[in-house]
This record gives C-alpha cells, sequence and structure tokens, in this order.
C-alpha cells in the first residue's frame, strides 16, 4: 500500500492532467474548415484548419517535394503564400534568402492553417502525380550502383521531361520518408521509371532501393524539375557526370536521339577506376549510330597493373576543357554528380563562354 | 503560518522579495527576451498567469491531496507536472486567440514550462506556509514583479543599442551586470516589509 498509494495519486493525477487537454485541445484548436486557394482561383480546396499546409496539400493530391517528410529540415517544400500564412518561424529562415521572404516564400511543413489561406505554386507541380508501381528488373552496374526498373500500375502512364526527377518513398523507422531520384529512362517510356542508385552506407533510401527485388511495390511521386531541354536541333548539349551522376544524362542521350538522330551532344563522364564505369559499352554502341555523340569516359585514379584503358584519364573537368572549344553560342550544358566536380566544371565553362543560364545541374 | 495580509505580501513580492532581483530566478528566459519591450511584456503577461494560476493548482493539490495521503515528498514532481500541463493549455489558448503573441513568444511560450520562478514560486508557498490567499497573492506578486524586472531591463537594452558599449561586455555580458545593478537598486526597498 505503502508503495501504491504514490503511484496511484501521480498516475490519477497525470490522467486527469492529460484529459483536460486533450479537451483543450479539441475545443480551442478547432480552425473549422478553411479555405486553400491554388493559383489565383485556378484551384479551390476546403480543407480543416489546424494542420500544416504540407499535409493539407498532400491531401488534396498537390504533391510538393519534400525529402525529409516534414520535419524542416530539407527545405525542399516551398511555396508561396500570397495571404494567411502568418509570420515566417525561426524554423523557415535558414532555407530563405531575402528576396524569397519579401516574396513570400515559405516552407510548407511549417506554415499551419488556421484561416482561408492564398498560395502561389509552380504549374509544372500541379502535374504531379502518386505513382504505384512494382518492380519490374534490377541489374547491378557496379560494386556499388543498381539500376531499377519500375513498371507503372496507378496511373499507367508517365510524362516527363529529360532532367526531371521522382520522389521515391523509403520507409523508416519514424515513418514513411521521401528521396529524390532523376529519372534514367527516356521520356517516350510511357510506362516505366528507371532510376540508378548508388549505395550510401546507412542512407534510407539507397539501402532500400538495393533491398528492391522484382515484384516489390512501391510508390513514389512525380516528375519534379524545372530543366527543359533546348528544342532547337542546331544546339549542341553538353553532358558532364561523374561518380553515378548518369541518371539525367541517360534520359537526355536517348530522347535526343529519339527525337533528332544527327543533334550534336557531347557525354563526359568521370570515375575513379575501371570497376567504377558504366553504360560505356551501350553508350558506343549508340555512337556506332549516330555520328555527333561523342563519348568521353575519364578515370581520376592511377590504373591497375594488369588494367586496360583506352579512354581517357585525369579529373572530368580537364577533359572538358580539352575537347571544348571556344563558344558560348549554341551550347547547353548539364552537370550532374558532387559539388567539387560541379565546380570545377562550372569553371571550365565559364572560361568557355558559356551562360549562366545555359548551364544546370544536380548536385549531391 | 504567517499573519501578513494578502496585500502586504502581493507588494513585497513585486519589491521588496522580487522573484527576479532577490532571488534571482527564472534567469534564462529573462536573459533571452529582453530585447524589445513589447516582447518582454507579452512574455511576462503569460508568466503572470502561470504562476498565479498554477500556485492556486499546487496549492490545492497540496493540501488537498498531498499532505492527507502524507506524500507531501512527491510535491515536486507534481508540481512540475501541473507546470508543464498548464503551460501546453497556455500555448493552446494563446495560439487561438492572440497569434502576433503566439509567433512573437515563439519557442518561449513553451519555455515558460522550464522557467525556475514559476517552480520557486509554488515551493516557496510550502516553505513559507502560506494560506490559499496568501498563496495567490504570492504568485500574481510574484508574476508582476517578474515582468517588471524584465520590462525594465527590456527597455534599457534596447536604449543600450545606442550606446557605447565596451565589445567584450555587448550582449548578454551587460545585460547581467546592468540585472545586478538593478537588484541593487531594489535591495533599498528590502527594509520596508520581510515575508521570509
Amino acid at each position: 500500500m505503502v508503495f501504491l498509494l504514490p503511484i496511484l495519486v501521480f498516475g490519477g493525477l497525470l490522467v486527469g492532467l492529460t484529459i483536460a487537454l486533450t479537451v483543450a485541445e479539441r475545443v480551442l484548436i478547432n480552425y473549422g474548415v478553411c479555405k486553400l486557394d491554388i493559383n489565383a482561383g485556378d484551384r479551390e480546396f476546403e480543407v480543416d484548419g489546424g494542420q500544416t499546409l504540407l499535409s493539407a496539400l498532400n491531401e488534396v493530391k498537390v504533391f510538393i517535394p519534400s525529402a525529409c517528410g516534414g520535419r524542416g529540415s530539407c527545405g525542399h517544400c516551398k511555396v508561396t503564400v500570397l495571404a494567411g500564412g502568418g509570420p515566417v518561424l525561426p524554423t523557415e529562415t535558414p532555407f530563405l534568402t531575402r528576396v524569397q521572404v519579401r516574396q513570400g516564400v515559405r516552407l510548407a511543413c511549417q506554415v499551419k492553417i488556421r484561416e482561408d489561406i492564398r498560395i502561389k505554386v509552380p504549374e509544372e507541380i500541379l502535374n504531379v502525380k502518386m505513382f504505384s508501381a512494382n518492380v519490374s528488373r534490377t541489374q547491378a552496374l557496379t560494386h556499388d550502383i543498381v539500376e531499377v526498373n519500375f513498371r507503372l500500375n496507378e496511373p499507367a502512364e508517365i510524362e516527363q521531361r529529360p532532367g526531371q526527377y521522382v520522389q521515391l518513398q523509403a520507409p523508416s523507422p519514424e515513418g514513411p520518408v521521401y528521396r529524390a531520384y532523376s529519372i534514367s529512362s527516356p521520356s517516350y517510356e510511357m510506362n516505366d521509371v528507371e532510376l540508378i542508385v548508388r549505395l550510401v552506407p546507412g542512407g534510407i533510401g539507397s539501402t532500400y532501393c538495393h533491398n528492391l527485388s522484382v515484384d516489390d511495390p512501391v510508390i513514389f511521386t512525380g516528375p519534379y524539375g524545372e530543366f527543359r531541354l533546348n528544342e532547337d536541333p542546331e544546339v549542341e548539349i553538353i553532358c558532364v557526370g561523374g561518380g553515378c551522376g548518369m541518371a539525367p544524362m541517360k534520359n537526355i542521350i536517348y530522347t535526343v536521339y529519339d527525337r533528332w538522330p544527327d543533334r550534336k551532344l557531347w557525354l563526359f563522364f568521370g570515375a575513379r577506376t575501371t570497376q567504377d564505369v558504366f553504360y560505356l559499352d551501350e553508350f558506343k554502341e549508340l555512337a556506332g549510330k549516330h555520328p555527333n555523340f561523342k563519348v568521353i569516359y575519364a578515370l581520376s585514379d592511377p590504373l591497375g597493373e594488369d588494367e586496360e584503358w583506352d579512354g581517357e584519364t585525369g579529373f572530368i573537368h580537364l577533359s572538358v576543357d580539352k575537347h571544348i572549344d571556344k563558344n558560348g553560342e549554341n551550347r547547353q550544358a548539364f552537370l550532374c554528380g558532387p559539388p567539387p566536380m560541379i565546380e570545377a566544371v562550372m569553371k571550365v565553362l565559364d572560361d568557355k563562354g558559356l551562360k549562366g543560364k545555359d548551364i544546370f545541374y544536380d548536385e549531391f | 503560518m504567517s499573519e501578513l495580509s494578502p496585500f502586504v505580501i502581493l507588494i513585497a513580492a513585486i519589491f521588496t522579495n522580487n522573484i527576479l532581483l532577490a532571488n534571482f530566478l527564472g534567469m534564462c528566459s529573462f536573459l533571452a527576451v529582453s530585447k524589445q519591450i513589447e516582447t518582454a511584456a507579452g512574455l511576462g503577461a503569460a508568466v503572470i498567469f502561470v504562476m498565479t494560476a498554477t500556485t492556486a493548482i499546487n496549492y490545492g493539490i497540496y493540501h488537498h491531496v498531498l499532505v492527507p495521503f502524507g506524500l507531501t515528498y512527491l510535491s515536486f514532481i507534481v508540481f512540475i507536472a501541473v507546470i508543464a500541463a498548464f503551460v501546453q493549455f497556455v500555448e493552446m489558448f494563446v495560439e487561438r486567440f492572440s497569434l502576433g503573441l503566439y509567433h512573437a513568444l515563439g519557442i518561449f511560450l513553451p519555455l515558460i514550462t522550464v522557467n525556475c520562478a514559476i517552480l520557486g514560486v509554488s515551493l516557496f508557498m510550502i516553505i513559507r506556509e502560506y494560506t490559499f490567499w496568501q498563496s495567490i497573492a504570492f504568485g500574481f506578486g510574484g508574476g508582476i514583479g517578474w515582468t517588471l524586472a524584465i520590462v525594465l531591463i527590456a527597455g534599457l537594452r534596447q536604449k543600450m543599442r545606442y550606446s557605447d558599449v565596451p565589445v567584450p561586455f555587448r550582449g548578454v555580458a551587460i545585460a547581467m551586470i546592468i540585472t545586478g545593478v538593478m537588484a541593487m537598486a531594489f535591495m533599498g526597498f528590502a527594509g520596508m516589509v520581510r515575508i521570509q
């Protein structure tokens, strides 16, 4: 009894406090139904108040990119709030520039809906859908890079442009998280989505991808991304990738040669050793059919004793420097790889006269 | 049991035994939110409300639950639980009815939970064996005293933005120093009444 009494009293007190708080929450935090207006009357929804803007948008099937699942740590879920979002919170300021704050850019996962709210999102986001699919094929490209193919179920077709990406849902101990991967299958393949994923030790998304086997169900949202391939066939395309930064380039290359067989396109790809090289045979074969397709692979580490290599050596930006002549007109470049590589290649392309608006990059 | 009237305790809690300047309780949120008078006054209002209400609740629980069952040794944990739950309630209330204040206080509103002045008042109430109305007066006065101190310091800090403070003292250091000076000024009241 002498032990039971304090437990009963304290437990009873806590239960009483909890009940009081729950009742208070029901009564006080009840904002009723609020109007959600997207792009000035383009779409209007009625959503429950009290939730975050991100979850309200998910509910009405507007999929804003978000990698961290609403914890305010990735900064991907930016939308412009025109009215009804309250002031910018301290959790958002690290992700917003002063110009963005003035324009009303907010993180959707931090904005709580308390009143009617008007927001602006890029038109493209409204085309983003949630796809369910099954794994149709997996193939190891190198010791740590895997190519995964998904056959779409619902919706059965995807309209994507080269350079766009999807957000794959991966399970984690704290609920599902989303990880962004570029689509590597060409845009004319409407029923399939292919991703190229390097295994990051301890990474949630990449571990999940590497453990997928045929017929496993997956869920992803997409397509996201602003990149637009220049449609003028006279414009030369320069692709520079490093490490496993191949997925958007593969999409670009196959899409380009499906539509413009004679278009000029450079592919520069930097790898460490011969073990890290992939797709070289496929691209050489493609180059045989399309003489304006130039494939240049470079290895940055010295060769092993019994290895043979007929490509280039050294860092990839040096190869770009060697092969590209100085001409800023009629060129578009797409870079994909680790930040130091992007930085080095940007400098080279700048020296070659390319303008900033013609250079796009995916950094990881 | 002290014989003082609640009104004397109220005045004493504000001036002679200011919880912040005499006991130096509640320093963390005091230093963090004393940069602007408006926010300081807002937090002060929340502290007055929480302090008065939790003192009343804790008085009831202590004298009608803990003492009859002989569980006074549970008072610390029980007081903290009550304060934490009550602050949650206040947070919901402020969020619903004063969104501007809610955003201005930001993280410091939930942090009232760990404001030691709140727990300090409940514990002083036990140690000094106050009656119910004395406790209410002490809680209310303690809150007003804390608010008075933080608003005064916020006013000084706002002024100090234009003064030439030596570089090593800028920020929290000078705030600590002026708090000390003000505490000494408040010692001038000390002879008037004694409540401890």
